[in-house]
């Protein structure tokens, strides 16, 4: 063996081991999340976990339902409110504007991401909640403004992906249809996001798993009532806000209980992720075809 | 008068003069062939009839182009009805993906056409006009990428013959096509002849002189000569198109 090759080999072996690293420190997360959250649920059965009302981990009671359903409202909640403004953006940028317009403002957007949750937050607590209170009454504290701040952090997320969906188009559907004497709006609303659409929905279902994933902004203006809302304007509480709210104290059957949440969680997420790989899995094939 | 009339009709790009001065007359119900080398200003020129180069930034033309007596470049040109009366074809067969039915009617949609039975009857008698009723009738739903080559070009075609232009552009039509498909596509063009006046980009001579009863020769953005095809091939006037249809040049 020359040299070379030992060193060849080497090389080798560090990359596939670094590689290796990453996947298996999901697989790690995996096991131990499943292995902390699951015997409970089998032991109390799955049914009370999942349509259980009462979360009293005190008295050894852990319904979740009230959070699952919270955490279902607020996310539908984000994307009523955010999908619409990032899909309006995002056939601006790409359709009405100027490249010199779409090169200072597709970077802005894309900051958006770059602010910690704890900011929105703040913002939410300091300049939404007072407003939903005094506007529409309740304590402000509610789905609605969990839904609000929600709906502006998965802006970055839809409108950057729905931009290269809608800029991946072949330019000779826009041109096809401007000859045909097509105006630009009709150009965009019959042609292109109908062609750009599986890319258009995995963008939203990331945005979708983002609305699911996050805590911190969601504690400080959601409310946090284990119970499940009856209106827009009551106060919910989320699966990931539960286990960031009460790990720090439980021990025993509630920090067991807690696991479970992070379950559930976890199968939701990767649900939602595996819809948007098929999804844009989808819209590969249509392109070579 | 002739259907369509250029009158010293320059395109700059920028500072680049990509169209020199081009006077021509094509007459209603005939096919025109352009042929001459890439880059030589044919499919620009293509471009000027429907407007197209208009989409591009730093175009600038001058001159004057009348389609049926008017001047499609006064300001009160109504774009988007010459696009209706002026169809363009592309190099590469371009449907959008969406089911055959939404291509066809595509244009009939655009242009504000709602009556369902109308619709349907476009629907039918556009894909018959290019045979392609009888292969798809039952796939009506299908997405048109799932098509061949050859049946989505006639596709582009069935959706422009939906709106009754009365002209059709047609930018190298047959080039992503193989010599069966072309030989269909040019069967197809004697027989839209009859109705639509089509002016076709191409730089294969033999396709000119098969399908075309007109010819024009272009040249770094001139036109070199223009005239009867079986003129033009047998016996041209200027040197310039003799070394190009002689395969000297080009």
């Amino acid at each position: 063996m020359t040299g070379l090759d030992r060193k060849e080999n080497f090389i080798r072996a560090v990359l596939l081991l670094t590689a290796f690293s990453a996947v298996s420190v999901l697989a790690v997360i995996t096991v131990f999340i499943f292995a902390e959250g699951t015997p409970i649920m089998f032991r109390r059965g799955v049914g009370g976990f999942l349509f259980g009302l009462n979360w009293y981990p005190g008295e050894g009671r852990f319904g979740l339902l009230p959070m699952i359903v919270g955490s279902l409202e607020v996310t539908l909640g984000a994307l009523l409110i955010g999908v619409p403004f990032a899909l309006a953006c995002a056939v601006v940028l790409t359709e009405f504007s100027s490249p010199r317009l779409r090169n200072i403002l597709k970077p802005v957007i894309e900051l958006l991401a770059g602010i910690p949750s704890v900011v929105y937050g703040f913002i939410g607590v300091v300049v939404l909640v007072p407003f939903i209170r005094e506007t529409f009454g309740g304590p402000g504290f509610s789905v609605l403004a969990a839904s609000i701040v929600l709906g502006i952090m998965i802006l970055p997320t839809v409108i950057s992906i729905s931009i290269d969906a809608l800029q991946a188009l072949p330019p000779s559907y826009r041109e096809g249809a401007l000859a045909m004497g097509a105006t630009r709006w009709q150009t965009v609303r019959m042609v292109l996001l109908p062609s750009a659409r599986s890319g258009i929905v995995a963008s939203i279902i990331l945005g979708m798993g983002r609305a699911v994933g996050e805590t911190m902004a969601v504690i400080m203006i959601a409310g946090n009532a284990a119970a499940v809302p009856r209106t827009p304007l009551d106060p919910v509480r989320t699966l990931t806000s539960n286990i960031a709210l009460e790990m720090s104290y439980a021990s025993g059957e509630h920090r067991e209980a807690l696991f479970a949440t992070g379950v559930i969680l976890f199968v939701i997420i990767m649900v939602l992720n595996t819809l948007a790989n098929a999804s844009s899995s989808r819209r590969a094939r249509g392109k070579r075809g | 008068m002739s259907l369509i009339e250029t009158e010293g009709l320059s395109l700059f790009y920028g500072n680049f003069q990509a169209l020199k001065t081009i006077s021509l007359n094509i007459e209603s119900c005939r096919i025109t062939a352009l042929i001459g080398p890439s880059g030589c200003g044919k499919s620009t020129f293509l471009r000027c009839l429907n407007r197209m180069n208009d989409l591009i930034d730093g175009v600038r033309i001058t001159g004057r182009v009348a389609i049926g007596g008017r001047d499609i470049y006064r300001r009160e040109t109504d774009l988007l009805d010459l696009r209706r009366r002026v169809g363009m074809v592309f190099q590469r067969p371009n449907p959008f993906p969406l089911s055959v039915e939404d291509n066809v009617l595509f244009g009939l949609k655009v242009h504000g056409q709602t009556d369902r039975k109308i619709l349907e009857e476009k629907l039918q008698r556009s894909l018959e006009a290019v045979h392609l009723w009888d292969e798809l009738k039952d796939r009506l739903k299908t997405n048109a990428l799932e098509l061949t080559g050859e049946q989505q070009q006639r596709l582009c075609i069935a959706r422009l013959a939906a709106l009754e232009p009365e002209i059709l552009l047609m930018d190298e039509p047959c080039s992503a096509l193989d010599p069966i498909a072309t030989e269909k596509i040019e069967a197809l063009m004697f027989e839209l002849r009859k109705r639509f006046t089509i002016v076709i980009v191409t730089h294969n001579m033999q396709q000119a002189a098969r399908v075309s009863e007109e010819t024009g020769y272009f040249l770094l953005g001139e036109l070199i000569e223009f005239g009867e095809t079986s003129r033009i091939f047998s016996a041209p006037r200027d040197q310039r198109t003799e070394d190009y249809i002689t395969g000297r040049y080009g």
